[in-house]
């Protein structure tokens, strides 16, 4: 691994398995997150999302294989590079006697970190209010919000955020992919362990299946899609009365999956999208109105899940 | 270093917050209070002051109650961090695993000394402000406050080795028990079973002395009672005391050794344990 592809590369697995006794839980998995990124983990329970972290995190050390992070291994580097991460596992707990600021006091000491930013940080979170009752008196959203904050503490390069939204309504949801955001634009990497596809879609740079342990893919939303081969699917609307002779000319180009009145349903492979639409503009006013509709994540992911991996 | 103290500081803040600071002082405080004030009543007379006649009692008290406080103190400190996922959390922070284990133990250590410091102290000035002969006897009723620091110390050290190695919070809390038992219980008795079977006398003198110095609670005992002069004469084992020959820097050094020996275990299971 030479200096120059460290530099870029915030984490870089090569080859890496873990066992706990018999039982494989990561299997073989060779993953890279740019520095920089947002990088969001998806996959079933036990898929070894949390593993992967703990392994990064230093918590744990591969049976086989090579972790890298910020171009250290994790187990064995000094401790102050843990003064660049900010880590949110996923059931956050915290002493639950002690006061919000308190908790935030305890760690930002143990971060090196001004009192000055963490008041701030509090703020930033929307837990300023709360900041003066016990824990044991925060809803789950709460402390999940306290998990982020102590995470953000002393601007880490690299955050791990192990289902970070869980527990959270869909506003603070927001609120809460609104601050990765605009952490992500100041330089930081993220990697995010999810469940709810729909929500990380938009947040993603790239996405990495997982299932079983077993690294199943890892890339752009459309490089994923590309590789799945899963159709997208083009609505048209006819002109009042020509729906079946635009179904007959269209289905050259594209599999005619539904004629309802004038909506036409067609599906296109994305190779040959293109073609499809300069065909819709030649047919000139025939075609009142078109939408294209690209497959979710949920389905991509549910294609990765039952066509490919072990079992 | 900075790791060390704020997480020891943040272990003896917890320890106010839940009362235990509190619970302790009253507790070591009443029973000192106590004795002070049963010993005090023929101390009068004797040539032993009433701080002297009271280290025999209290020093036999704490044997039991230092090593429970400790050992109530201690068994949660790994096992509970590691099931309720702060350690998980904390690891992740710039701080060693061997810091972790120091940062508590000094944390603990301030909540003994606060117990002791406050409870015995503060029974002592209590019975020296209120009778006359008492002020005499204090370097042995210090003594006594020093050694009880470094007995609960043992337990400390003893509860987290076993906190470090079990899996659930209920196996230490059990574990504790069966601790506090054997050390503070079982094994004098046996001691003295062993020595009521010996009718041929074939243990002597030297390998009983090894047997007693083997259990930390038997050292802190001979340590107090043979100290000072005037404890031995209120003890009444002065003699034997002398005959065993125990130097205050071996009684000591087994102390240490009690607190170290655990300790050094405890950091070396914690560094190969997997998170």
């Amino acid at each position: 691994m030479d200096k120059d592809s460290s530099a870029v590369n915030a984490i870089e697995l090569t080859g890496v398995s873990k066992c706990y006794g018999e039982k494989t839980v990561v299997h073989d998995v060779d993953l890279t997150v740019h520095a920089g990124e947002r990088l969001v983990m998806i996959g079933h329970n036990g898929a070894g999302k949390t593993t992967l972290m703990k392994l990064m995190l230093g918590l744990t050390r591969p049976s086989s294989g090579q972790v890298q992070v910020l171009g250290d291994d994790p187990a064995s580097s000094s401790i102050s590079q843990r003064q660049t991460l900010g880590y949110v596992p996923e059931s956050v707990a915290f002493h639950s006697a002690m006061k919000g600021r308190e908790v935030l006091a305890f760690y930002a000491g143990l971060k090196g970190v001004a009192v000055a930013q963490y008041t701030d940080i509090l703020a930033r979170v929307g837990l300023e209010e709360a900041a003066d009752r016990r824990v044991s008196t925060y809803s789950k959203g709460m402390r999940q919000r306290l998990g982020l904050a102590q995470a953000m503490l002393g601007e880490p390069q690299l955050l791990f955020l192990d289902e970070p939204t869980s527990g959270l309504d869909p506003s603070l949801r927001r609120q809460f992919y609104e601050l990765i955001d605009t952490l992500s634009r100041s330089g930081t990497t993220s990697l995010i362990s999810s469940h709810s596809l729909n929500e990380v879609e938009a947040r993603a740079d790239r996405i990495a299946i997982l299932k079983n342990g077993v690294l199943l893919a890892c890339g752009t939303i459309t490089e994923l899609l590309a590789r799945t081969g899963l159709p997208i699917i083009v609505q048209l609307q006819a002109k009042p009365g020509s729906a079946s002779e635009l179904a007959r000319q269209m289905s050259s180009t594209g599999e005619v999956q539904r004629i309802e009145d004038n909506n036409i349903d067609l599906l296109c492979l994305g190779s040959s999208k293109m073609e499809l639409i300069r065909q819709i503009a030649s047919l000139g006013d025939m075609v009142t109105d078109m939408n294209i509709v690209p497959p979710r994540l949920d389905e991509i992911y549910n294609h990765y899940m039952e066509n490919t991996g072990p079992q | 270093m900075r790791a060390i103290y704020l997480l020891a500081v943040n272990e003896f803040v917890d320890g106010l917050r839940n009362r235990w600071v509190a619970a302790a002082i009253l507790l070591l405080g009443t029973m000192a209070l106590t004795l002070l004030m049963v010993g005090s009543a023929p101390g009068g007379t004797t040539r032993a002051g009433a701080l002297a006649v009271s280290v025999v009692s209290l020093a036999s008290l704490s044997v039991y109650l230092l090593p429970l406080i400790a050992l109530m103190l201690s068994f949660d400190a790994l096992v509970g961090e590691f099931e309720r996922g702060t350690m998980l959390l904390l690891l992740t922070y710039p701080v060693s695993r061997w810091q972790v284990v120091m940062g508590k133990f000094f944390g603990h250590l301030m909540i003994l000394a606060t117990a002791i410091g406050i409870g015995y102290g503060g029974a002592a000035v209590v019975t020296i402000l209120s009778t006359e002969t008492g002020i005499t006897g204090w370097q042995a009723y210090l003594t006594m406050m020093a050694s009880s620091l470094l007995l609960g110390a043992v337990f400390i050290a003893l509860g987290y080795l076993v906190s470090v190695l079990v899996r659930e919070r209920s196996t230490a809390a059990g574990a504790a028990v069966v601790l506090w038992l054997l050390f503070v219980v079982l094994y004098d008795l046996g001691l003295l079973g062993v020595l009521l079977a010996d009718q041929e006398q074939k243990i002597g003198q030297t390998l009983f002395s090894a047997l007693m110095l083997a259990s930390p609670t038997d050292t802190y005992r001979i340590l107090n009672l043979t100290a000072f002069d005037t404890v031995g004469q209120a003890a009444g084992i002065a003699g034997v005391a002398a005959k065993a020959g125990f130097g205050i820097p071996l009684l000591l050094s087994l102390l240490t050794a009690w607190i170290a020996v655990p300790l050094l275990a405890t950091i070396a299971v914690f560094q190969r344990r997997e998170l």
